[in-house]
């Protein structure tokens, strides 16, 4: 495997965002390099979902310094949205057309071009009839698995999934593994967010735990055990 | 931005021409407010004929606020909203794809309107082509005014009775300019309908620059 260069896809210092009149992030610091995957648990309401929503642009930072792929969050919130991927809480996808149909929408809505959609749903095994079908008629695994593969065509440089265990059965949980896997070997930075402590940690390089808007503790995962023991695992995670 | 504009105009008349809820509800309902205006107005054709054209965009500008909302139910789906942000695309496209496709819906309506206008109140255009450009002027304020205060109550939950609102008092001009510049087409004299021309213009380029420049915050603020 090659060496993935080093520089910080995410770096945080005392980042402060709002949620109405409210912070949701008070004080929030956490680096996330190339190649790296961090997940994120803690309880409802801990600040996770507003954490992803401002590295993805989505939730402009009120103050700290707050840069992704080296763009200033607090200066030009909007900036990096093309170059990231977010898979939110719900998939974003419309009833009324089919998976290739999302999937090319997305993709060209992100200014990339729509070559690599069937290969793409293929990889989440949304295939034949599932592929043509308006996606209204899908199960909400089967969406999930929708909104996965056009992250997936997109190829992010920081992939951001909120919860993305959630409906899935437990071979679509192994194919997130798997696509996770390839995302950080390909040298992209995944952060993802989680209310299974365990299982995230298995996934990950680092875990970060978050209480009250802040990361209380941030400790190994252990992913990195994992590929060191299958004899591929490169250090190039900080 | 026209790239953008392209793909989200597509996207919604996909959606459109897949759920018709334009031709099965929207269409039917403004067919079904000419008859009802023919009841109330008696069977005296000439007092149908003079009132036609007003009655005419009068349905056309209550079926403008319907389409708008369909347009934003389309993006008030789990997740959609957010996926249109996040995904970088250019605003100003979203707001002309999003105009573009309440327009050709506008259109489609119109023509039908139209021949039922013909049918019911027995009046002809005489200035076929003053007919078109005060359609396709107040089309395209009607839907560039129509996708911008559309987006301004697509984020509360009272929009859907917030958007007539907000929308029909800022439509009235279309509706007067339309309805007088139809009246010159259909019975003249026709330069009495081109001055409305000078309404109708400046009107459709006012709310298709304003939409293009703010379309971009009101989607950020929602």
């Amino acid at each position: 495997m090659s060496q993935i260069p080093m520089d910080p896809v995410v770096r945080l210092r005392g980042a402060v965002a709002l949620t109405g009149r409210f912070p949701a992030l008070s004080g929030v610091d956490l680096t996330v390099s190339r190649g790296e995957v961090v997940s994120v648990v803690g309880a409802n309401g801990a600040g996770k979902t507003t954490l992803l929503r401002v590295l993805a642009g989505l939730v402009p930072p009120r103050s700290g310094e707050v840069l992704v792929l080296g763009v200033d969050l607090c200066q030009e919130p909007a900036a990096v949205r093309r170059r990231v991927g977010l898979l939110g809480h719900a998939p974003s996808l419309y009833d009324e057309l089919t998976a290739k149909e999302n999937v090319r929408f997305a993709l060209r809505a992100a200014g990339v071009a729509a070559g690599e959609v069937a290969g793409a749903l293929e990889r989440v095994g949304i295939i034949g009839r599932l592929a043509t079908t308006p996606v209204g008629g899908l199960s909400a695994g089967q969406r999930r698995r929708v909104a996965l593969a056009a992250l997936v065509a997109r190829a992010p440089e920081l992939w951001l999934l909120d919860e993305p265990h959630a409906a899935l059965d437990p071979g679509a949980r192994e194919l997130l593994a798997g696509l996770i896997a390839g995302a950080a070997a390909g040298g992209a930075a995944v952060v993802f967010s989680s209310h299974e402590p365990e299982a995230a940690a298995a996934l990950s390089d680092r875990q970060a735990v978050m209480g009250g808007g802040r990361i209380t503790e941030l400790r190994s995962g252990s992913r990195r055990a994992k590929l060191s023991s299958l004899g591929e695992g490169d250090s190039h995670v900080a | 931005m026209w790239r953008d504009a392209l793909l989200v105009a597509g996207k919604d008349i996909r959606i459109e021409l897949r759920s018709r809820v334009t031709l099965w509800q929207v269409v039917p309902v403004a067919v079904l407010s000419l008859v009802l205006y023919a009841f109330a107005l008696g069977p005296v054709r000439h007092t149908l004929a003079s009132a036609a054209p007003g009655l005419f965009w009068l349905a056309v500008l209550f079926s403008t606020v319907l389409a708008t909302q369909r347009s934003f139910a389309i993006e008030a789906g789990e997740g959609t909203r957010d996926g249109l942000r996040a995904s970088g695309i250019d605003p100003a496209g979203v707001f002309l794809g999003k105009a573009a496709a309440i327009a050709a819906e506008l259109a489609v309506l119109q023509v039908v309107l139209w021949a039922s206008m013909t049918v019911l109140f027995g009046v002809h255009v005489h200035a076929v082509w003053l007919a078109l450009v005060a359609s396709l002027l107040a089309t395209i304020g009607l839907a560039c005014a129509g996708t911008l205060y559309g987006a301004l109550s697509a984020g509360l939950r009272v929009r859907e009775t917030l958007l007539p609102l907000l929308v029909l008092p800022i439509l009235a001009p279309v509706l007067l300019a339309a309805s007088r510049a139809w009246a010159g087409a259909l019975a003249g004299p026709v330069a009495d309908g081109v001055s409305w021309l000078r309404v109708l213009g400046p009107f459709a380029l006012t709310y298709l620059v304003v939409g293009i420049v703010l379309y971009g915050p009101l989607l950020e603020a929602g």
